[in-house]
């Protein structure tokens, strides 16, 4: 396809930078609950993202199927994000985190800590506690937090690498439920704000990138597609676009018509 | 040495003794390269595998990556 932007796209070049790592990719994608794994691969791959997410567990010892998600996801290729998904303690998700980087990737980590097993909200004290520690541990940590700008700022002092603010609740596909908390969130914070879940089609990428936010984290939305593939490749276009958007500057909104027709020049 | 009983994943388990946590890997048919180990709530990295021995009641996990968001 050939780009409507003019071939340079300046604005589009400039990557995103989380931790002292850069990314061309505005986004981030996870990994779970895809039919296939062939169908994950295709789909990371048609997103175009570079940071994939990935969970820590326990390893099947019957071995009925050997599903270590690394046999599937180059490590070369992507930039594997561990989470702490499903710890609803600080000390359980900093247990979690050390597994995870002791598997020798890298010292990031998408931290959750969540607080209520019905909505998957964060719990915020939790969340600043295992924030701090991870921070003194070494990690360089990218926040789940609830759309609160509290939250966001404490994490930010914390020392957090970047601050991913939920659209709507964890696979709930409900879209950007609050644009202002958002907005309000990345005019205040210096580091990287990447929003984390909620997200359903593409016009929720669209509209949230627009808000001027750094990037978007998805998994849901691609994996329960019908077809996922094309969900991604959708998803890739939705947040370069609502990134443009953003960045082109929208014109007013107005209450009223303004004819784009001259008004002179009409006939008797 | 009489075989020792260990929980592994949350799970009972006996391992010939002596053993260490290279041994129980091997036993489990694990390439430690994809696992890691966290024994009596303490992460061992691989090279210290193979000099680590197993003690009766000792609760190993061990975990990998999955799929996730």
């Amino acid at each position: 396809m050939t780009g409507i932007l003019p071939a340079s796209e300046p604005a589009l070049e400039v990557p995103l930078e989380i931790g002292g790592r850069s990314f061309r990719s505005r986004l981030m994608v996870g990994t779970g609950k895809y039919r296939s794994n062939g169908e994950m691969v295709r789909a990371i791959e048609a997103s175009g993202a570079e940071i994939v997410t990935v969970a820590v567990r326990r390893v099947d010892l019957d071995r009925s199927k050997d599903e270590s998600i690394l046999h599937h996801l180059p490590a070369d290729h992507y930039f594997l994000l561990a989470n702490t998904a499903g710890c609803y303690s600080a000390d359980e998700a900093v247990r979690y985190a050390r597994l995870a980087r002791e598997a020798g990737f890298n010292d990031f980590v998408k931290l959750e800590v969540i607080g209520d097993r019905e909505t998957l909200l964060p719990d915020v004290d939790g969340l600043l506690a295992a924030a701090r520690e991870l921070v003194r541990d070494g990690f360089r940590v990218l926040a789940y937090s609830n759309d609160d700008l509290i939250t966001a700022l404490r994490l930010e002092d914390a020392g957090c690498a970047a601050v991913m603010p939920l659209a709507s609740p964890i696979g709930s596909g409900l879209g950007l439920l609050n644009p202002y908390s958002i907005r309000t969130i990345k005019r205040r914070l210096s580091v990287p704000v990447v929003v984390d879940a909620g997200v359903g089609t593409a016009s929720d990428a669209c509209v949230t990138m627009e808000q001027g936010v750094d990037g978007i984290l998805m998994n849901t939305a691609l994996a329960e597609a019908r077809d996922p593939v094309t969900m991604a490749w959708a998803m890739r276009r939705a947040v370069e676009a609502g990134r443009a958007a953003f960045l082109a500057g929208r014109m007013p909104r107005r209450e009223v018509a303004v004819p784009s027709s001259p008004a002179k020049g009409m006939l008797e | 040495m009489p075989d020792l009983a260990i929980t592994v994943n949350g799970e009972p388990r006996t391992v010939p003794g002596p053993a260490t946590l290279d041994d129980l890997l091997h036993g489990l048919g694990l390439d430690a390269r994809t696992v890691v180990v966290e024994h009596n709530r303490r992460i061992v990295r691989r090279p210290k595998l193979g000099e680590t021995p197993l003690a009766p009641g000792d609760a190993v996990e061990l975990v990998h990556f999955v799929g996730g968001g």
